[in-house]
């Protein structure tokens, strides 16, 4: 039988150089006539150590990483194909303590197996949720999704059973999924990952969406920005078709289901539902006024369920093993798991599926081994760029969506950025109101031109001009945003401003002229980059 | 891989939109298919478009104009989108995009002279556990200091 090496090919791991070592790998098989096959598969979210490359064995999965082109030779010279030591051998990859600390359910495949063999994922529990689905009445299926708890994951934290609930007992000739995967905040790569990594997950979870609550047609939305996850989702959803779980009757049930895959066009603000929604009609992206509401008015005028990627991707796992099962995850209202991305300017950057209640120290530190630089934090941003920046003395908060809010912050969409001590908050609050102007639909009036004169009042601010009169007013226009603004991206933005300004005051009053600049440097170029 | 080659062709380009326009919300397909054809939308696929999806010039013309992605002109032979979001930030960007910049004598959003490179911010590539990220052709590449920016460039004026 043929050794099978795993080497990834998400997006992540290109990035580190992962194509340059599947050559490197395929050229040595071929050279040596070996009896390998290569697996491409997704990433186990373990980022600093990308290139990970499994080899397998009696003994299960061997890790290797970080891998470069060059060191190859010396990987297949030390028997790595037989799980044999090397310097860069890590053991078996169940037992890395950052994926052993983990508990994953919407993860449970990802970066185990090839994303795009269908066997694969029947045999790691695949399609078990659906068939489980089948046997149910559609407010049956509803419910269940109500008892898990489960809230949406694209930033609001709505109950999914309660608009899923709406969109049910709303009639009309035709309904709809959309899966909202514009992932547009800094810091974030959940969706991306589980697109790449698992992409039956999400058809399996949108599947079961449509038949819950009747819809036979869905699209998943997917920012241009990740031409990868497109590619591996188109080629998953024909599978699927031609293995009959999607299409006029999946899975011999009598029902249909049709999805199709749509690129947004660069545009932050297709991320909002009713914004996305105008985009797939083919419209410019702007906010629609609520109510209607998607789900009774939604995609072409019809109810719609509208749902983050890993909202949709969980739903398998929850009626498969049951609403219990995954409501005994989590804290007080915030049940399951959060898939927590670690970034920025963080030693051990990835992915951390964890029952929610975990502190952000604990996240920042017992996971991500601290700043990247070894210089010392200063601040996190969490919830991406709508999030607000948190001190060393706030880290104890529990990752919770009450708790959160009541700090004045925002979980989002579980992306944390951390920044060392060389970040400038004035600098941060200047960017998030410069953003907000930048990513503007335009509608209304303080968010479209208060954004943009909160740009030059901190600019006045930084540099020491009229600084008590200019203070108050960005309060004003802070004010102004959060209660004159249709949508979440005006009406946040004062979040990251404020919380710059309350947390880190010394930032803002350094006398001009400014210290010298205190622009972080890049980081040293590292020998995973094979390029070099 | 180098952009494509951009020279404007009204047939190509009808039979582009046929093979899309029946789709419901047919619009940014159809615009990315003809970005993908000739790299850029030339004016002249206003009027097509208009026609094939019953819409007004102005519709196709604000939808073009309101998303970032889509260009009225031809971009150089090669697109380096670098990100400028937060994490990128934290991992010092904005000295590798400074960099860039005076390297090639453009600011982010232009083409240089002799159309070899088109600069572009992007806001997030998915990357942030990688930071500073950016993409070279389609193609990703993360922890870019001035020094990797630099090879990646020479990289491609080899390549010409
Ligand atoms: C400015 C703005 C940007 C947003 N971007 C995203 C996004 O990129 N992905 C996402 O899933 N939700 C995003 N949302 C939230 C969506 O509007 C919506 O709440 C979500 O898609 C609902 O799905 P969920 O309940 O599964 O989270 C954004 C909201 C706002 C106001
Ligand atoms: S707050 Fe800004 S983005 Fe949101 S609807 Fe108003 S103008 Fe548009």
């Amino acid at each position: 039988m043929s050794t099978k090496v795993y080497i990834p090919c998400d997006t992540g791991a290109l990035a580190a150089g992962a194509d340059a070592v599947a050559r490197a790998v395929a050229d040595l098989v071929t050279a040596h006539r070996l009896d390998v096959s290569v697996v491409r598969n997704g990433s186990r979210g373990m980022f600093w150590l990308e290139p990970l490359v499994e080899v397998e064995t009696p003994r299960g999965r061997i890790a290797y990483g970080p891998v470069t082109a060059n060191a190859v030779a010396s990987l297949f010279d030390a028997g790595f194909l037989d799980g044999k030591p090397h310097s860069r051998c890590l053991g078996p990859t169940e037992d890395i303590p950052y994926l052993k600390r983990q508990e994953r359910l919407t993860f449970a495949r990802c970066g185990i197996v090839d994303p795009l063999s269908l066997s694969d994922y029947m045999s790691h529990g695949g399609y078990r949720g659906l068939d489980r689905a089948l046997s149910l009445k559609p407010e049956a299926i509803v419910e269940e999704v109500a008892n898990s708890g489960l809230r949406g994951r694209g930033g609001a934290g709505f109950p999914t059973g309660i608009k899923w609930r709406t969109v049910l007992n709303a009639a009309a000739d035709q309904k709809y999924i959309v899966c909202n995967a514009d992932e547009g905040d800094s810091g974030t790569y959940a969706d991306r990952m589980i697109m790449e990594g698992d992409p039956f997950v999400l058809i399996e979870g949108m599947t079961i969406a449509g038949i819950a609550v009747g819809a036979t047609s869905g699209y998943i939305y997917v920012r241009s920005e990740y031409p990868h996850a497109f590619g591996t989702l188109q080629r998953a959803i024909s599978i699927a078709q031609e293995s009959g779980y999607l299409g006029p009757n999946v899975a011999d049930s009598g029902r249909s289901f049709h999805l199709d895959v749509r690129l947004g066009a660069g545009a932050y603000i297709c991320g909002e539902e009713t914004a996305l929604l105008e985009s797939l009609e083919g419209k410019r992206g702007q906010i629609r006024f609520k109510p209607p509401l998607p789900a009774i008015q939604g995609l072409f005028g019809k109810p719609t369920v509208v749902n983050n990627v890993i909202s949709l991707a969980t739903v398998p796992i929850i009626l498969d093993a049951g609403a219990e099962y995954y409501r005994k995850f989590g804290m007080g209202r915030s049940r399951g798991t959060l898939t927590i991305q670690l970034s920025g300017n963080i030693k051990h950057g990835g992915l951390v599926e964890k029952a929610f209640g975990l502190t952000l120290r604990e996240a920042i530190y017992d996971f991500g081994g601290g700043t990247a630089s070894g210089r010392p934090f200063r601040a996190v941003q969490v919830g991406g760029p709508l999030g607000a920046y948190f001190p060393d003395s706030l880290l104890d908060t529990p990752l919770d969506y009450e708790i959160f809010a009541a700090k004045k912050g925002l979980l989002g969409h579980g992306g944390i950025v951390v920044f060392d001590d060389t970040v400038d908050l004035a600098k941060q609050a200047r960017f998030a109101m410069e953003f907000c102007a930048h990513e503007s639909c335009g509608k209304c009036t303080p968010c479209r031109i208060g954004s943009t004169r909160g740009v030059e009042v901190l600019d006045r601010i930084i540099a020491n001009q009229d600084r008590a009169k200019n203070l108050a007013l960005l309060d004003d226009l802070c004010e102004l945003l959060l209660d004159g603004s249709l949508c979440g991206l005006g009406g946040l933005t004062p979040l990251p401003v404020l919380s710059a300004l309350r947390h880190f005051p010394e930032d803002f009053s350094k006398l001009a002229p400014p210290q010298p600049a205190r622009t972080p440097l890049p980081p040293e170029a590292t020998e995973t980059q094979p390029w070099r | 891989m180098p952009q494509k080659g951009s020279t404007w062709n009204a047939d190509r380009a009808i039979l582009r939109i046929r093979e899309l326009e029946h789709l419901p919300g047919a619009l940014l397909p159809i615009l990315h298919a003809l970005q993908e054809e000739f790299g850029y939308i030339d004016k002249a696929a206003i009027p097509l478009i208009a026609d094939a999806l019953n819409i007004s010039h102005a519709e196709v013309h604000g939808v073009i104009s309101f998303y970032r992605d889509f260009r009225d002109t031809p971009s150089g032979r090669h697109v380096l989108k670098m990100c400028r979001a937060e994490s990128c930030q934290s991992m010092g960007c904005d000295a590798t995009i400074q960099h860039v910049e005076g390297r090639l004598g453009v600011k982010l959003g232009e083409t240089t002279a002799d159309a070899s490179f088109t600069v572009e911010a992007v806001y997030c590539l998915g990357l942030c556990a990688l930071s500073p990220a950016v993409m070279l052709d389609g193609k990703p590449y993360g922890r870019v200091s001035s020094e990797i920016a630099d090879f990646l460039i020479d990289g491609m004026q080899r390549q010409k």
